[in-house]
């Protein structure tokens, strides 16, 4: 098992240097020139030309990419060419912001979505079996900007019970410790603000989740199906076990790994961007991050930005797999 | 799990939705506690950066227009772009045009402490000026002319002969120069604070003598700036904290006012505007139109260089029916390329009709009986001056069909856009222009002279005696020989037909009934100190 976890994590090597060659090449054969965006159709083409060269843009590409991967392996995500500021310290709250979302929308997709799908298998054509797999049909195919508008129209405006936007109220500051707000309310004892937090969290997160909600349901319910018709499974209810256990105990652990893999496919494209939730939800994350580096043409936030979002996509999957065995110990690791 | 903690987890739930449901929302916005008034404004995009010499774009002028102030101010109270006094109480213009004598208001200090005086205007023009390696001051060399060293630079020298009093000396007369004065950009900084900050002005520090102070920005999120206690307007600002919160979609933004969390926005869709006029918990502001939308045609390309096939696709656009349809009347039909509320606008100047029959007939003088085929290029992205750029084109798509003309449309990402336009790769454009300081030169130099191609001129249009015109216009600085001069030049582009001008449109925010003495400048951004909340 140690000696996978190494060759695994060895292995992201190649994985994020291919990466950063394919990011560089996409974003550099876009069309439009981070100058004239930046500056503006307000500028002279001298003043263009000028921060082309102050932004070491009129080197030559390899050049370019070169200077960039030397900065990264020293440890240098570099600077928004943007607003100047530095990616490393604003990437982490952004980053923070996107995984407490990312986190509770999954808790919700888990929860809610491996138990619709037990009931329905265990409960195969019954009228809540037909319920759930229509709900989630529509789950899957629902726009998320659409629901988020939906919410805060029901939820904020009409009921008036949830706020509609942002991370905490506009004019309440949480003092950031590790920038996941449900933390750091909570390290500092300030329970009022954790209140506020999740309140802010509800809507958001319910938008997020409803598509892994209803493909996690869909997998749970197939998998479980195959499953719950094995012999093993005959000898459980034959013995007089109470279906309950039987579904719960004996079947789910037999039918867990396939969920398992959308899970962890499903967390990693949350944290890779949840974009559409973000920008209705006034939600300063990742995604509404790179989206304005890519509006700007910010070449070093988008390949920095997108560097660490497939990193950890990567580190998502590296963990899927490694609880695989612990579902399943016939897995070996080698 | 036992029956009796799965019943346990389901009364915490069923607890927790009661809770919920009960703790109504109340909206964190327009709070007065004993920390003042606060009032939080709901915006689309975030600041770039705060120190305004080094932006153009108007989302950071918003925040910035409240923390500094410039020589001179357009008059807001009455929005309009007529210049008044502000850092400078009085001046002397001189020596024919060429040199301007400003003096200062005495013992006004910056938020760092550091006093404002002659010698603090000279430094920060002198950091303009002496920009251009670094080419960050975008806004300086296109407004007077360059950086130092270039010809085209119009100041000759900026002197502080005392300490409340300075000079500009022009190398010639320039008739916006005033107006340029008073733009956001070219407000006056703490040179202490310059120097302090070095790289980190603007990202971390943004020092002047406004009516607020800044104090944090979280990045994609707020930027909160609080009362200058110490503001040279006896009595102002009456609000205490000002916040601007980033909401990127339109439609979420409304819902955040509605539900007040914030108090004030702006980028209402207009087929939202009706829908507000009933409620009486809001009231819909109006900003007087100072830009244009048009469609461009690029006068080098075939067919466009025939200027019959320009007045005649002139004479296929319907713009009261977009206007209708696509603005719900938020805008004006355009007849000229610039904005009626502009000195020297040519009233006298009778609009082609919306007349496909006579269209038709003039395209067949041109040789184009049965009509040709060209694509139209338009933004992906929703501006001030065109909130639905795709409905617009499909609606001149389908006029134009009506005289032969077939038109494919392509959209492209805004930054992409820019890109194509200036290198001359769209035969038939969408575009548009909010004006930066009031003057007519700003429209139709910065737009159609022929200095303007490879910039903002993007039909590529190249007229001599335009050109003639309007560099005469420049440099005049009565104000009734440059209307006769604009005049003429209105009257030769109206003939010409570069483009066809579309609306001028009339930006809708939208705030709480509370809000008292807000008041939209044409220019786009405006200052909040007269603003409170009941």
């Amino acid at each position: 098992m140690l000696s996978y976890s190494v060759k695994r994590l060895l292995m992201l090597v190649p994985v994020l240097l291919g990466m950063t060659i394919i990011v560089f090449a996409i974003i550099h054969a876009i069309p439009g020139n981070p100058a004239l965006t930046i500056l503006g159709t307000k500028a002279t083409p001298e003043a263009i030309h000028n921060l082309n060269q102050s932004l070491g843009l009129d080197q030559p590409l390899y050049v370019q990419y070169f200077t960039y991967l030397k900065n990264i392996l020293s440890g240098h995500l570099g600077t928004s060419i943007q607003d100047n500021t530095s990616i490393a310290s604003e990437i982490w709250p952004h980053l923070a912001a996107t995984i407490e979302l990312s986190f509770v929308a999954m808790v919700i997709a888990v929860v809610v979505g491996i138990n619709a799908g037990i009931i329905s298998a265990w409960k195969q054509n019954s009228v809540f079996d037909y319920a759930a797999m229509i709900i989630a049909l529509i789950g899957v195919s629902m726009p998320i900007f659409w629901l988020g508008l939906l919410e805060q129209w029901a939820f904020s405006v009409k009921l008036n019970w949830l706020p509609s936007i942002g991370r905490t109220d506009i004019i309440t500051t949480v003092q950031p410790i590790t920038n996941l707000y449900l933390i750091d309310t909570l390290l500092e004892g300030q329970f009022a603000q954790f209140w506020m937090v999740v309140r802010h969290l509800i809507l958001p997160a319910i938008a997020l989740a409803t598509i892994p909600t209803a493909i996690i349901a869909r997998m749970t319910r197939s998998s479980m199906l195959e499953v719950l018709k094995s012999d093993y499974i005959r000898t459980a209810k034959a013995k007089g076990e109470h279906m309950f256990w039987i579904v719960y105990k004996y079947a789910l652990k037999n039918a867990f790994i396939p969920i398992l893999t959308v899970i962890g496919l499903q967390t990693g494209l949350l944290l890779g961007g949840a974009i559409l939730t973000e920008t209705i939800f006034g939600w300063p994350g990742i995604g509404l991050y790179v989206y304005n580096a890519i509006q700007y043409r910010d070449y070093p936030v988008i390949q920095s930005g997108i560097l660490v979002i497939s990193f950890i996509f990567v580190m998502v999957n590296f963990i899927t797999d490694l609880l695989y065995g612990l579902f399943d110990p016939r897995i070996k690791y080698r | 799990m036992t029956r009796k903690s799965v019943t346990l987890i389901l009364s915490v739930f069923m607890a927790l939705a009661m809770i919920l449901a009960g703790c109504s929302s109340g909206g964190s916005g327009s709070s007065s506690s004993s920390a003042g008034k606060t009032l939080i404004f709901g915006r689309g995009a975030d600041t770039t950066s705060l120190d305004p010499a080094v932006v153009t774009d108007g989302e950071s002028f918003r925040v910035t227009q409240n923390i500094f102030d410039t020589l001179v101010s357009y008059d807001y109270s009455k929005q309009s772009t007529s210049i008044l006094p502000s850092l400078a109480t009085s001046w002397k213009i001189t020596n024919g045009g060429k040199v301007y004598t400003f003096n200062l208001q005495n013992g006004i200090k910056f938020q760092d402490g550091t006093p404002f005086n002659a010698q603090a205007v000279v430094y920060n023009f002198d950091r303009w000026m002496n920009g251009k390696a670094s080419g960050k001051f975008a806004y300086f060399p296109s407004m007077f002319g360059g950086y130092k060293g270039d010809a085209g630079l119009v100041i000759q020298s900026v002197t502080a002969p005392n300490a409340n009093t300075v000079v500009f000396t022009l190398k010639r007369p320039s008739a916006p120069f005033l107006k340029n004065l008073a733009m956001s950009p070219f407000a006056i900084s703490s040179p202490a604070a310059i120097k302090k900050y070095g790289k980190n002005y603007g990202v971390t520090a943004a020092v002047g003598t406004g009516a607020y102070s800044f104090k944090s920005w979280k990045r994609n999120d707020t930027i909160t700036l609080t009362k200058n206690k110490n503001y040279w307007k006896k009595g102002l600002p009456k609000i205490s904290t000002l916040i601007f919160k980033v909401i990127p979609d339109n439609s979420s933004r409304l819902n955040a006012l509605k539900n007040g969390e914030i108090d004030l926005m702006d980028g209402v869709n207009p087929s939202d505007v009706a829908g507000l006029k009933g409620n009486n918990q809001l009231q819909v502001y109006t900003r007087p139109p100072m830009n244009i939308a048009y469609l461009g045609f690029n006068v080098t390309m075939k067919p466009f260089n025939n200027v019959k096939v320009r007045q005649a696709l002139n004479m296929a656009v319907d713009k009261s029916g977009i206007i209708k349809a696509f603005y719900n009347g938020q805008a004006q039909p355009a007849v000229n390329p610039m904005p009626p509320s502009l000195l020297g606008y040519d009233k006298s100047i009778k609009p082609y009709p919306y007349d496909l029959t006579q269209a038709k007939k003039l395209l067949a003088q041109a040789g184009f009986p049965n009509g040709f085929t060209t694509t139209l290029y338009t933004m992906s992205n929703p501006r001030d001056y065109i909130p639905e750029p795709m409905n617009v084109a499909q609606s001149i798509q389908s006029t134009f069909g009506k005289i032969g003309v077939k038109v494919k449309i392509v959209t492209v990402e805004w930054s992409s856009y820019i890109d194509k336009l200036t290198k001359g790769g769209a035969p038939m454009y969408i575009m548009g222009w909010t004006g930066d300081n009031g003057d007519p030169d700003n429209f139709l130099y910065t737009l159609l002279d022929k200095d303007a191609i490879g910039s903002n001129n993007f039909s590529f249009y190249s007229n001599n005696q335009l050109h003639n015109i309007l560099i005469a216009a420049q440099s005049e600085t009565s104000d009734a020989k440059r209307v006769a001069l604009y005049d003429q030049a209105q009257v030769i582009l109206h003939n010409d037909a570069p483009w066809v001008p579309l609306v001028y449109a009339n930006p809708v925010l939208v705030g709480k009934s509370t809000i008292t003495g807000y008041k939209p400048s044409p220019t786009g951004t405006e200052p909040f100190d007269a603003v409170n909340i009941k």
